[in-house]
């Protein structure tokens, strides 16, 4: 629309003082996205978050800038109480305190968040994956494919997403987070594939597809190439929300001891572990339960600020 | 409709089909189910591992073994656990305690959910819609078990401790009459100054509200009284007839006040029925009730008959629902005498061997449903206000909405007429996707506050690589998601003309 605003009449609109620039998909999606606040904040929040657990106690054999180790114990500071204190501001030795054997928590719950957040972009990515072709390959074909492909959706959402979870985690749990992420991500794919196949019903009988078909495209192209970028913002959106409830999804497994396995660690791990410790010392309780929330609310809120900016037909304006 | 209900029948029966068979097999190859027995140094150690071996048939591959306890299923019998126990009776007595769980949260999460939904969607872009907004975003990225460990410290034990002495501290009033203040002002539409009313009517109303409840002790001793029920009685009456067919009619509004008027009264003579009644007696009631406010509205409601029948049982049952708290919360201070003065509880589904009348049992049960339902309701409830926001609201953009405002309806007319009944339609689906949320839900609260129902069954069970009662808790769950589905499948195409005439 602005394109062809902008052909038409480059001088009138110069000379009543209006200028309209050009603007290519991408560039409107940005810019809706950063006047979205909430995401923004969002935003600021999971990097930092994302930062935080990957630099300070490092990753894959790197070291990080933090002192202490999310293993090795060490004499009880203070009772193990956090040394944390904004007024005056001072991180103290152990600033998330210790657990019972004097371990810093700050550590282990950087720890843990590093593990839950590689189980949720995991399952984020696998779930997209296997949803999206799924989808597309069922809401392109049609027929006999769509048929045997929803049946296998339709089973698949039969069974509440915890349950099969937690049968696949008990098996996958104590194998490490990169199978257990996978293996999550092979549980959520049916939501992801119905709102594809959707898209790809519509889309399909559109001009440009029957174009493709007209001058000889092979089918394979016409989903990849033609189809599917078209998708991207439902593909985008359902992805982000996917691994938002991915992160829940995990540590409420490691809750039931179903997940991650100590002596390794997530968040909702940790929360397991010192559950009972929670009348005398609850900071071992508050933190990783923090972290959940904080990593679980910035990525829901990304994925609103998405949604408006691929989609602002339910967004007003705002002025 | 029949080909369609039968078609879905057939295609539900299969799909349940292959989902049992996917959990049996992934519950079988989970881990290994002789793991306790291989660290016991007891001299048994080797009959006891054949024994189970010999129960659990690990000799026989793992399709046989689904072919076995399918065929026993189609038969009635739900198999032994790996220890010998029979499955039926863990099963009926973990159900009735999960079912009243779920229940009580899907019903609350549905009405409460679309009512905020509705009424944000009614008042975009206010104050109201971006709390709510921002309230379910918080709901969605609460981790479950948190929240229940959180309300067992400060809602159960806190809680239980201020009732010893229901003081409210002044502080706790001001927050509170702010609060009223605020939804007052911001449910509000107009300039500031209607807004700024609101907030002071708001303000002044709750602050006087807990003040009262404060000074005569009410949550030491609590009940309504007749009074009580029937000033409520009578501005339901009002409200009801408001919202379905307008106060300028006087039939309706008589049949809603007499309703009101009768629940009231009855309140006093029913007096010997409620002392201890049995649910039977109580659905009876209700069952007269809905009688009773058809017949008042048929005789009362004049030309607009049919919204007096619908706002006359309304009233009535709201009216009745008022009795039946009231005799409740009289029998709360005896009921939690005999707790030791701990009403809510963290643990279990009953208090065991508790003995008492209709209503203190009645009282048991809601206090140990209280916080697991709290915990539970969050995410359906966030769920349920999203959903129906967003579907109200597109369809309040329709056309033919602008063509009834257009016309000249009023807005009531147009709200609840035109745009509530289609906005609910794709509500429907909502509810099949989302059980299946509540029932993992109940895993992990059941986990959490200690209750011995389907989802203490389930880990336990997967704990053990057991798939006698994985599969038990997976047949009533499963076939609930199923027919749910079902459910949801047909009333859409009922409630979708497009569908149903197609």
């Amino acid at each position: 629309m602005t394109l062809s605003a902008d052909a038409q009449a480059p001088d009138s609109g110069a000379e009543q003082g209006m200028t309209i620039v050009a603007r290519t998909q991408a560039q409107m999606v940005r810019r809706r996205f950063f006047r979205h606040r909430a995401a923004l904040a969002g935003m600021i929040v999971f990097g930092l978050v994302l930062v935080l657990a990957f630099t300070s106690v490092g990753f894959a054999g790197i070291p990080g800038w933090w002192d202490q180790s999310y293993i090795t114990t060490g004499a009880l500071v203070n009772q193990g109480k956090p040394t944390l204190s904004l007024a005056p501001f001072t991180i103290g030795e152990h600033p998330f305190g210790q657990d019972d054997i004097g371990v810093d928590y700050f550590a282990k719950t950087m720890r843990g968040a590093q593990q839950s957040l590689i189980v949720a972009f995991l399952v984020g990515i696998v779930a997209t994956v296997v949803g999206a072709v799924v989808g597309a390959v069922a809401g392109y074909y049609r027929g006999r494919v769509e048929a045997v492909l929803m049946r296998v959706t339709d089973v698949m959402i039969t069974i509440p997403v915890l349950v099969i979870a937690a049968v696949l985690g008990r098996r996958f749990g104590d194998a490490g987070v990169v199978p257990l992420g996978i293996v999550l991500g092979l549980t959520i794919w049916p939501t992801m594939a119905r709102l594809l196949r959707g898209e790809f019903l519509s889309l399909r009988e559109k001009e440009f597809v029957e174009a493709a078909r007209a001058i000889g495209t092979p089918a394979r192209r016409i989903i990849f190439r033609h189809i599917l970028p078209n998708t991207i913002g439902v593909i985008v959106v359902s992805a982000t929300l996917a691994t938002a409830n991915a992160v829940l999804l995990e540590s409420a497994l490691s809750f039931l001891g179903l997940g991650v396995q100590a002596p390794d660690t997530s968040l909702g791990q940790l929360i397991q572990e010192y559950r009972t410790a929670f009348s005398t010392r609850p900071w071992l309780f508050w933190w990783p339960g923090i972290f959940i929330i904080a990593i679980a609310l910035s990525i829901n809120f990304i994925g609103d600020g998405l949604r408006d900016a691929f989609d602002p037909r339910q967004t007003r304006v705002r002025a | 409709m029949i080909v369609f209900i039968a078609r879905r029948l057939v295609i539900s029966f299969f799909v349940l089909l292959a989902a049992t068979f996917i959990i049996f097999v992934l519950t079988a190859f989970a881990g290994d189910p002789l793991e306790d027995l291989r660290q016991d140094n007891s001299p048994q150690k080797l009959t006891k591992i054949a024994e189970r071996s010999e129960r659990m048939q690990l000799d026989v591959p793992v399709v046989l073994r689904y072919l076995g306890w399918l065929g026993r299923i189609v038969r009635g019998d739900l198999g032994v656990n790996r220890d010998g126990q029979a499955i039926a009776p863990i099963l009926s007595d973990a159900l009735s305690a999960t079912l009243q769980l779920v229940l009580a949260a899907t019903v609350l999460a549905i009405t409460v959910g679309i009512v905020i939904g509705i009424i944000s969607a009614l008042r975009q872009y206010s104050g109201f819609d971006y709390t709510v907004t921002f309230a379910a975003f918080i709901c969605f990225s609460l981790p479950l078990f948190w929240v229940a460990v959180m309300l067992k410290q400060y809602v159960a034990i806190e809680f239980n401790n201020w009732l010893k002495d229901p003081v409210i501290p002044p502080v706790v009033i001001g927050a509170l009459a702010l609060l009223g203040g605020l939804v007052f002002g911001a449910l509000t539409v107009g300039d500031r100054r209607r807004r700024l009313v609101a907030f002071a009517v708001g303000l002044v109303v709750s602050g006087t509200l807990f003040t009262v409840l404060s000074v005569t002790r009410w949550f030491a001793d609590p009940g309504l009284g007749t009074p009580l029920i029937l000033a409520f009685g009578l501005a339901t009456a009002v409200g009801f007839t408001a919202l379905t067919a307008g106060l300028q009619y006087r039939g309706p509004l008589y049949a809603t006040l007499a309703a009101a008027v009768i629940g009231a009264v009855c309140s006093q003579v029913l007096g010997p029925v409620l002392a201890d009644p049995t649910w039977l007696e109580i659905g009876g009631l209700l069952l007269l009730t809905i009688a009773v406010c058809l017949g008042l509205g048929y005789a009362l409601g004049g030309l607009q008959r049919r919204q007096a029948m619908t706002a006359a049982t309304l009233t009535g049952v709201f009216t009745g629902a008022m009795v039946f708290l009231d005799r409740m919360l009289q029998a709360f201070s005896a009921y939690s005498a005999s707790v030791r003065h701990r009403p809510v509880s963290t643990i279990g589904a009953r208090t065991p061997n508790y003995q008492g009348d209709f209503w203190q049992t009645g009282l048991d049960s809601a206090g140990h449903l209280l916080l697991p339902t709290m915990a539970l309701i969050l995410i359906s409830l966030a769920t349920y206000t999203r959903f129906s926001r967003a579907s109200m609201l597109e369809v309040m953009n329709q056309d033919y909405v602008r063509t009834a405002r257009a016309k000249g309806l009023p807005e009531r007319t147009v709200v609840l007429k035109h745009a509530f009944r289609n906005g609910l339609i794709p509500v429907t689906t909502m509810m099949a996707f989302d059980l299946a949320g509540v029932i993992g839900g109940a895993v992990v609260t059941e986990n959490v506050f200690g209750w011995r129902g389907m989802g203490f069954m389930f880990t336990k069970g997967l704990q053990e690589v057991d798939p006698g009662p994985v599969m038990a808790f997976f047949l009533v769950t499963g076939t609930t998601v199923v027919v749910f589905n079902m459910i949801a499948d047909i009333l859409y195409a009922y409630l979708d003309p497009r569908i149903r005439l197609s």
